[in-house]
């Protein structure tokens, strides 16, 4: 449990992914091969900027034994203004949350392994 | 000259009414609100601590100034809640802005005035030549024992100061610390709240330390409180800031701009660090600010900055990250029920 915490730290707190530099298409998570420019993609590391916008988003009312003590709260997919979707909490009253909405990421504590475990940190997005 | 290059400040959202508590209580509301001079407190979120608090100030001040984190040699964060015991905060906050794995790291904890210690470090790491650049945070979600008198103002907030010596916006002229045993405020090992000595925690507590670090200051300088524009001194409420700066010598008018705590608490840590924050806010070149910090235990850091023409230059983006102004406005207010479950103060079915 911990080291799969500990392998996606660069992933869950800076958003890091990758970019083909033969074709500008950016990853996330991140892709070590290019699947439209194939033997001819170059991937780098790309650090997104952490905008974005929501794309669709459900509201959480009963959650698992982790994130119980945060219901209810906002869940979406948020298309980075880079172009890659991902999974995220959004941090707001459900009743803020819509469509289109423009988000940031910031960094919270996304659950912990009980009272005396590690930690997780990681980014959710807030309304920008 | 060693200086502030560059900082940022983060407040949560959230507040508590100082009647709401005083309600819970039976407490006399007015009496409180007016003997502390503090009318609400920030409340943390149910997903921040001193780390995501740290982390949300640092990455401010990167946001104001383009610095490449790889020159960020050393990180402090100074906390009386850290969230580990064992497991520095400093580290987190270096992963999180990009600046590990070639840097030195470690938490600080000297009740209120870590933060200010952490500032210490990072101008004797630059000076030295050690460091190029250094971080300095001071962060809290302040504890306070349901129904003590700190549960009042014991707040969450931080503000962090990368420290160099490349065209900084406030040089740092001079500081000086002044340290005794005095056990006027301690949290033992495992203990989830603080103990104060009541009212022993003013004179030879408070007093005692920020008068013997400022006077001491003065004294190596060589000036007069006059010759400031604006003085910060830890603010646990109201009332002491504004009384050692009368017997000072400093008015109520220094002392204003950076004077947060009506609306914000106390933040530990982050106390004197986000009124100096509040203060580089609106600072113009050349202008004169006295710092006194103080932590519980007990001590107190003294500084003597001016600020540089480099805060009005291109190189530095002041409106890039909101000012403790704007973090303080349109707060979401809780109740007590509320504050309570954002604090984990609830025990919940394991």
């Amino acid at each position: 449990m911990v080291s799969r915490f500990w392998r996606k730290i660069p992933q869950r707190y800076n958003l890091v992914g990758t970019r083909c530099e033969t074709c500008g298409r950016h990853f996330y998570p991140p892709r070590t091969f290019c699947p439209d420019c194939r033997r001819g993609g170059k991937i780098v590391d790309h650090w997104f900027t952490g905008e974005g916008k929501v794309t669709t988003y459900t509201v959480i009312r009963t959650a698992s034994n982790q994130f119980e003590h945060a219901t209810p709260y906002v869940l979406a997919i948020v298309e980075l203004d880079e172009g890659p979707r991902l999974t995220a909490q959004i941090v707001c009253r459900p009743e803020e949350a819509r469509i289109g909405m423009r988000v940031r990421r910031v960094f919270r504590r996304i659950a912990a392994d009980g009272e005396s475990g590690v930690i997780h940190y990681g980014t959710k997005f807030v309304p920008a | 000259m060693v200086g502030i290059v560059t900082y940022g400040a983060y407040i949560p959202r959230f507040r508590i009414a100082i009647p709401e508590i005083a309600r819970v209580w039976g407490a006399n509301a007015d009496d409180i609100t007016k003997g502390l001079g503090v009318r609400e407190k920030s409340v943390p979120d149910v997903d921040e601590d001193t780390a995501t608090i740290a982390v949300e100030a640092a990455r401010a001040a990167l946001v104001r100034r383009p610095i490449n984190p790889a020159d960020i040699g050393a990180i402090y964060v100074g906390s009386e809640s850290h969230p580990y015991a064992v497991k520095p905060t400093a580290c987190t906050v270096g992963e999180a802005i990009g600046a590990t794995p070639c840097m030195t790291a470690a938490d600080y904890e000297f009740a209120c005035k870590a933060g200010t210690a952490a500032l210490q470090t990072c101008m004797g790491l630059v000076q030295s030549g050690m460091i190029r650049y250094g971080i300095a945070i001071g962060a809290d979600v302040a504890q306070g024992a349901p129904g003590d008198a700190l549960e009042y103002t014991a707040a969450a907030g931080g503000a962090a100061f990368l420290l160099g010596n490349d065209d900084p916006i406030a040089v740092i002229h001079k500081t000086c610390s002044f340290t005794t045993d005095t056990p006027d405020f301690w949290r033992r090992e495992g203990q989830s709240y603080p103990r104060h000595g009541g009212r022993f925690t003013g004179e030879p507590g408070y007093f005692k330390h920020v008068q013997g670090a400022a006077l001491m200051l003065l004294a190596q300088m060589g000036t007069t409180p006059k010759e400031y524009d604006y003085a910060v001194f830890h603010q646990p409420n109201a009332k002491f800031p504004l009384r050692v700066a009368q017997v000072l010598g400093f008015s109520a008018d220094q002392l204003r701009t950076g004077l947060v705590v009506p609306r914000l608490g106390n933040t530990y840590s982050g106390s004197s660090m986000i009124g100096l924050a509040a203060t580089l806010d609106v600072a113009k070149p050349g202008d004169r600010i006295f710092v006194t910090s103080f932590g519980s235990g007990a001590g107190s850091d003294a500084f003597d900055i001016e600020v540089t023409d480099a805060i009005a230059s291109d190189g530095f983006s002041r409106a890039a990250a909101p000012s403790v102004e704007h973090l303080l406005a349109d707060p979401i207010y809780v109740d007590y029920a509320q504050y309570a479950r954002h604090k984990g103060k609830i025990v919940m079915q394991q």
